[in-house]
């Protein structure tokens, strides 16, 4: 009865998103108040009728229910209970009802914290919202329903994939669409001020939380992702420029992109359409990232079950959202009028220069992961992209920008002078430098390159609140007070900038790591990195769906033991597939990392690695992300502000 | 009045349909198997090996391309590392075909104390062995990566390319079948 309620609310979610759409927009365009007004509630029904769909499936799943076609597929009775529940998102089904939810609260969160917007300009954003929910929604309905029954029931479910069994799985999904569709509320006041005709300073002062917020989640999304390729695919890297995970850094550029012009508009009303098509660009890809991935268009290591007859539902849907939008920029971008002037040297120039690196590192990404199967598709040759393009392409356009991360909010707006600016940074430079000659002497060249470069960000970031708050040059006290004085968004840019600089740290290091493959009887001792590895014992261990080999490993250094590290293989009862669980011993400064693979003839097969600065990767995305929460905490941003702007430039301007 | 605003306003909405038709076009070849990004293809298809001449394993004899034409019967050529992880997985499946036909191994880009030692450690399927330190040959013959291995037939043409390691699946379903029909 529960599914056939689920089912129930997922129809009428779909039904209510037409609603959300159709009525606030068609009021706005009519001027007429009552329709307009319906947004919020509408919006509102939409996302209890979703929790409603959701719960139905969770519960579903929860008590095992293998009638449900997704449960059985997906699960099975012997499944530890959090992995029921977060395998419901694990799925090509449930990821898409995951993906309509979060939009549902993208639409009750504007709803709610937009009281000082006017009154046309919200009931389009949500009803823009409401539209592209609607789209997905009927897609989920359609083709790929969640909570469509079989029969007759099944007594066991086939399991989920071994792989996603793990807890990184649980968070990473819902923090990853949580950004992928939180730049649905930026797109949505894109298109929305197109429809209006208008942009201006409180416009940008709207949008810049929403693409901060989403930018934030992104960024811990990607983060957590990386992480979980480190340590679950047990291949001891990081980044392999896999398609897919290229479609999450994609709209991650043109989101990090947005997020620095969005403050250009609020400032100076400048770069008003550009910030209108990185807001449509930037949502455009985080949906074609989901329609690649699932279309099997894209070679990827990850796989997922894909239906050509679903991928046209899909690419029709896309070019309904994209192309309409485009349509509409084509139409209406040309009359918005462009704003204030800048001279090139100037923090708008840094800006604008911040922008061209990060759309051109876009479209190298972006190239280089296309090319395949459009050389396929009009050439009908095979060739493969990998690691070494984009290294060679992404690495030259890299370096200017940091070299121009650290400059640009030294200079001030409209006309700078580069040369006081860069001589605030002479201390930068010099340290930086002595970094990158200390580590090129004793290693390779291109690692101090990368050392001086992440130096330069930090302490670039230093530099800037140094700035501000000139210690050591005005009394303590007076420093002291600058410093508390300084705006919170400052705060959050310096450290967005030197958690940059903390994750080219890592990357820097990581090019220094070493490892070993060896394959030796219980008992023999390794030696890598100035650790002794032991492999003490190898055992069985029963696990709850799965039996598994444990190795114990000894790592000792000088003698003294250091820490105990059991890397296992799982073999899964129910799909009869193998995973590798490393174990990792982590030092912030460095990983040490062993897998165990094959045994045979008494011998196991080890992997070991000592990887240095891996921690730091992660770390500094999730100081980035810190970096743009705290930047929400502004001042300006809080509810309330905009409000008060939104009703001074109605106050000045009389409504046209 | 059209002006160069409107056309650069233009160009996001071309580049866009220009994809989605794209990518219209490699579903509906997708469906009809027109279109398979997962597919390895080779040029090497259907032509004559490439002219080599190789050395062995610390001053053994290693084998020449003139050697497989004089075979005149299908062999296995098995592009393979010391460095590999999956040429470890392969060899068991190897050492069992090794039954069925002549495997000629080739050590790519390998020291020969490591290539011994690991034909030492996990056996040895290889009739005949040689060494590519340079890896020249195996851009001739167009190695996507290692393992990789090749079916030549009796006149040493190349009938089929299996990038990566081969499974008893490949083996039973597609090689050997294969090996059968050139015979």
């Amino acid at each position: 009865m529960i599914p056939e309620m689920g089912h129930y609310a997922l129809a009428l979610a779909a039904v209510l998103a037409f609603t959300q759409c159709i009525l606030p927009i068609w009021g706005a365009q009519s001027r007429d108040a009552r329709l307009m007004n319906s947004a919020g509630p509408l919006a509102f029904a939409q996302l209890l009728a979703l929790l409603f769909a959701c719960f139905a499936l969770v519960y579903s799943a929860v008590v095992s229910d293998f009638s449900v076609t997704n449960v059985f597929e997906n699960s099975a009775s012997t499944k530890p209970l959090i992995y029921k529940i977060t395998g419901c998102w694990g799925n090509h089904e449930g990821s898409i009802l995951l993906w309509a939810l979060i939009l549902a609260l993208c639409g009750v969160a504007v709803a709610w914290r937009s009281r000082g917007l006017s009154s046309s300009l919200r009931a389009r954003v949500i009803g823009v919202l409401g539209g592209t929910s609607a789209g997905f929604l009927l897609y989920a309905v359609i083709l790929s329903n969640p909570l469509m029954r079989t029969w007759p029931a099944p007594v066991e479910g086939q399991g989920m994939n071994p792989l996603l069994q793990d807890p990184g799985l649980a968070v990473h999904p819902p923090i990853l669409y949580a950004g992928y569709v939180g730049f649905a509320v930026p797109f949505a006041f894109a298109v929305a001020a197109l429809l209006e005709g208008r942009i201006d300073a409180s416009w940008g002062r709207w949008v810049r939380p929403w693409a901060l917020l989403s930018w934030c989640l992104l960024t811990c999304g990607i983060a957590l992702g990386s992480w979980w390729a480190y340590y679950e695919l047990g291949w001891g890297g990081y980044w392999f420029w896999d398609p897919v995970e290229n479609a999450s850094l994609l709209p991650w550029l043109t989101g990090t992109a947005l997020v620095h012009s969005a403050i250009v508009v609020e400032k100076r009303e400048s770069l008003k359409i550009w910030t209108v098509l990185l807001a449509i660009a930037t949502f455009s890809l985080s949906l074609s990232g989901t329609f690649l991935v699932r279309s099997g268009i894209l070679n990827s290591v990850h796989s997922f079950a894909n239906d050509p007859r679903r991928g046209v539902f899909i690419l029709a849907l896309l070019g309904l959202v994209i192309g309409g939008s485009l349509v509409l920029f084509a139409w209406r971008a040309p009359k918005i009028a462009s704003g204030g002037l800048f001279a090139p040297i100037s923090r708008e120039g840094a800006l604008v220069l911040n922008n061209l690196l990060l759309a051109s590192i876009t479209a190298v990404v972006l190239i280089g992961t296309m090319y395949p199967p459009f050389a396929d598709l009009l050439f009908g040759i095979k060739i493969s992209v990998g690691a070494p393009f984009f290294q060679s392409t992404v690495l030259p356009l890299t370096v200017p920008l940091i070299a121009a991360m650290s400059i640009g909010p030294l200079l001030s707006w409209k006309n700078a002078r580069l040369g006081p600016a860069l001589l605030r940074l002479w201390w930068v430079a010099l340290i930086a430098l002595a970094v990158g000659a200390f580590v090129a002497l004793r290693w390779k060249l291109l690692p101090a390159a990368a050392f001086a470069g992440a130096v330069w960000l930090i302490l670039g970031a230093v530099a800037e609140i140094q700035q501000r708050a000139q210690f050591f040059r005005v009394p303590a006290v007076v420093a002291w007070a600058r410093f508390r004085g300084i705006p919170a968004s400052v705060f959050g840019s310096a450290l967005a900038h030197a958690g940059f600089g903390v994750t080219v740290t890592g990357i820097a290091a990581m090019s220094l790591a070493s490892s070993v493959i060896v394959s030796v009887p219980v008992g023999s001792v390794q030696h890598l990195a100035g650790y002794d590895w032991k492999l003490a014992s190898i055992e069985d261990v029963p696990g709850p769906n799965y039996a598994s080999r444990q190795a114990t490993i000894d790592v000792s250094r000088d003698g003294k033991l250091v820490t105990v590290m059991r890397p296992s293989r799982h073999t899964f009862d129910v799909q009869k597939q193998t995973t590798t669980d490393s174990a990792i011993h982590t030092m912030i400064y460095a990983d040490l990392y062993a897998v165990l693979g094959e045994e045979h003839d008494g011998n196991a097969v080890l992997r070991l690695y000592y990887n240095s600065g891996a921690p730091l990767i992660w770390l500094g995305g999730l100081v980035m992300a810190l970096g743009g929460l705290a930047s929400l905490l502004d001042r300006r941003l809080r509810v309330g502000a905009p409000a008060r702007a939104a009703a001074l430039a109605k106050n000045e301007v009389p409504a046209a | 009045m059209i002006t160069r605003r409107h056309l650069w306003a233009l160009a996001p909405l071309a580049v866009a349909g220009v994809a989605g038709v794209s990518f219209l076009a490699m579903l509906n070849r997708m469906k009809t198997g027109a279109f398979d990004p997962h597919a390895v293809g080779s040029p090497m298809d259907g032509k004559k090996i490439p002219d080599f001449t190789l050395g062995g394993l610390d001053g053994n004899p290693g084998f020449s391309s003139a050697e497989i034409v004089a075979q005149g019967k299908p062999i296995l050529v098995n592009f393979f590392a010391s460095w590999c992880l999956p040429c470890v997985a392969e060899m068991q499946t190897l050492l069992a075909l090794s039954q069925q036909i002549p495997i000629w191994g080739i050590a790519y880009k390998d020291k020969s104390a490591a290539t011994a030692q690991f034909l030492q450690r996990y056996g040895n399927p290889y009739r005949r062995l040689a060494a590519d330190t340079d890896g020249l040959t195996a851009i001739n013959f167009g190695v996507y990566g290692v393992p990789e291995s090749y079916v030549i037939d009796k006149t040493a043409t190349i009938r089929a390319r299996y990038a990566g390691a081969l499974t008893d699946d490949i083996i039973t379903t597609q090689l050997l079948p294969l090996v059968r029909r050139e015979a």
